[in-house]
């Protein structure tokens, strides 16, 4: 595979850019091997990167069913932060954010990762004093968070509405400066790339219908639509479909899967610096490189697998858009869809070993997952690689649930994130 | 927006009219301080979220703000039927 440069994108571009080659062969299932991980989106995908790169196991086969980051990668709104108020959660996604610096020359792949900055509005005194504790929380755990005037905040961010009397009053703002945004396909492509070149195969279009086990309990494979393929290693990262798995595998998780939504305008010229996110009327925005408005919603309130919302729930995040940024009361929409969130109790995901030997999870990512990418991926290779949680994935277990030391984001934050 | 028949006011309605209460037949401990720290975590945090038939529980919120159950697809959103609270599975 010969690797990206400036020089080789000159040279294929002199020749009307024919003559790539496939970045990455359509891999054919093999009767077994070391570790599968079941999902292709950028969480799996780098996983397997992160067991063949760092971990030194590289028998490793990614299954998909459906095409390579076309789950939830696809369908987020790439907003990167670790401004978490739990010692737990501020290290578990700075290690994803500290993974992102530099992820693009370790792929060889652009993967459009932008500081422009995170900035969370607070709109009345509960905003206020929730974002000023954050931010001391995260100053103490060596997390970048400050706190912004509204003046300051309409600096940073000209197109936002600071009239006292709008109907969403903005009273300051949190910003975090590192975090911002990526090009969420590139994630997926670049860490596809990377691992089919250290020899992980990456096998689509194929459903995984069940997990065998053997007489001990430990797993043995995985049934799919396209045949048995054994591993004694099973790492699963499904998102949504994450209950439905591990049911295969006689687990019940503390999990529900909800529809979550986004959309994009019409492309304008660069006129939106950075990420501003409100969690109090759920509206999060950016502008794309392409010049699109990224607009994510919040999620629909009932448990669906269907890949879509209801247009109420645009409409309610479209009207707090408006009133934020009466600039953008004309624009025009031009696509919106759904995903499929898998959403845990304390809204923190679950990241680590399973009962059942060999079974491996990560999962429970809510609306948040796409900044932890790096991180996840990591973590859940260094777990299977080692069959222990790394240190900073160790509280992010299942039996939390039962103990009851819960990760409480939820409470924390008082909406999703 | 689904259109979702409340079975008191017997009248079909749409979905902001309605507040969605999760999972349906999920039967608060008797005896509380009889239960395991595994039956705790089953009774709080499990969930079928099944892909396919879901029981779950709605209220007619902005209606006659009772609790009633449903039937519905996870995966069409299908509503196969609403029953009253009370009555048995469907
Ligand atoms: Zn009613």
């Amino acid at each position: 595979m010969t690797r990206f440069s400036a020089l080789s994108l000159f040279t294929k571009a002199l020749g009307g850019h024919k003559g790539w080659e496939q970045q990455w062969p359509d891999a054919q299932p093999k009767p077994s091997y070391d570790a599968i991980i079941v999902g292709g989106g950028g969480h799996g995908l780098g996983a397997a990167y992160y067991l063949a790169r760092k971990y030194g196991i590289t028998r490793v086969a990614v299954i998909e069913k459906g095409w390579i980051g076309g789950g939830n990668t696809g369908r987020n709104t790439t907003i990167i932060r670790s401004n978490y108020l739990y010692d737990e959660s501020a290290h578990l996604y700075d290690h994803a954010v500290k993974l992102w610096d530099g992820l693009s020359q370790e792929l060889n792949y652009n993967t459009m990762y932008s500081k422009r900055g995170v900035m969370m509005l607070a709109h009345n005194v509960h905003d206020v004093q929730s974002f000023k504790r954050h931010i001391h929380a995260n100053r103490l755990n060596g997390v970048d968070n400050e706190w912004l005037t509204p003046d300051e905040a309409k600096e940073y961010c000209p197109p936002l509405s600071i009239d006292p009397n709008a109907r969403y009053p903005v009273l300051g703002a949190a910003l975090q400066r590192r975090g911002g945004t990526a090009r969420h396909d590139t994630v997926a492509w670049g860490y596809a790339r990377a691992a089919a070149a250290l020899g992980v195969d990456i096998i689509q279009n194929c459903a995984v219908t069940d997990i065998r086990r053997g007489p001990d309990g430990a797993v043995e494979g995985v049934e799919t639509t396209r045949g048995f393929i054994g591993a004694k290693k099973i790492g699963v990262s499904a998102a949504g479909n994450t209950s439905v798995i591990m049911k295969m595998a006689g687990l019940d998780f503390p999990l529900e899967s909800y529809p979550l939504q986004a959309l994009v305008s019409e492309p304008i010229k660069p006129v939106f610096p950075c990420v501003v996110m409100s969690n109090t009327v759920h509206a999060y925005m950016s502008q794309s490189d392409k010049g699109e408005l990224v607009i994510g919603a919040g999620t629909d309130q009932y448990v669906s697998y269907s890949q879509r919302g209801a247009l109420h729930i645009i409409e309610h995040t479209l009207a707090s858009i408006c009133e934020i940024f009466p600039i953008f009361r004309r624009m025009r929409m031009l696509r919106s869809w759904g995903g499929v969130v898998d959403v845990t109790p304390d809204r923190s995901p679950i990241l680590g070993k399973t009962p059942v030997r060999g079974l491996y999870v990560n999962c429970g990512w809510g609306t948040g997952g796409f900044k932890a990418t790096p991180g996840a991926a990591d973590l859940l290779a260094y777990t299977i690689a080692r069959d222990e949680p790394h240190r900073i994935n160790a509280p992010f277990n299942l039996d939390r649930f039962r103990n009851g030391r819960l990760i409480d984001e939820a409470a924390a934050a008082a909406v999703a994130h | 927006m689904f259109l979702i028949d409340c079975p008191y006011c017997e009248e079909r309605r749409p979905e902001n009219e309605f507040a969605y209460a999760g999972e349906a037949h999920i039967a608060r401990p008797l005896d509380p301080s009889a239960l395991s720290d595994a039956e705790w975590e089953t009774y709080l945090f499990i969930r079928a979220n099944p892909r396919g038939r879901h029981n779950e529980r709605w209220r007619h919120i902005h209606g006659c703000g009772r609790f009633f159950n449903a039937v519905r697809d996870t995966v069409t959103d299908k509503f196969e039927c609403t029953y009253k609270a009370g009555e048995a599975r469907r």
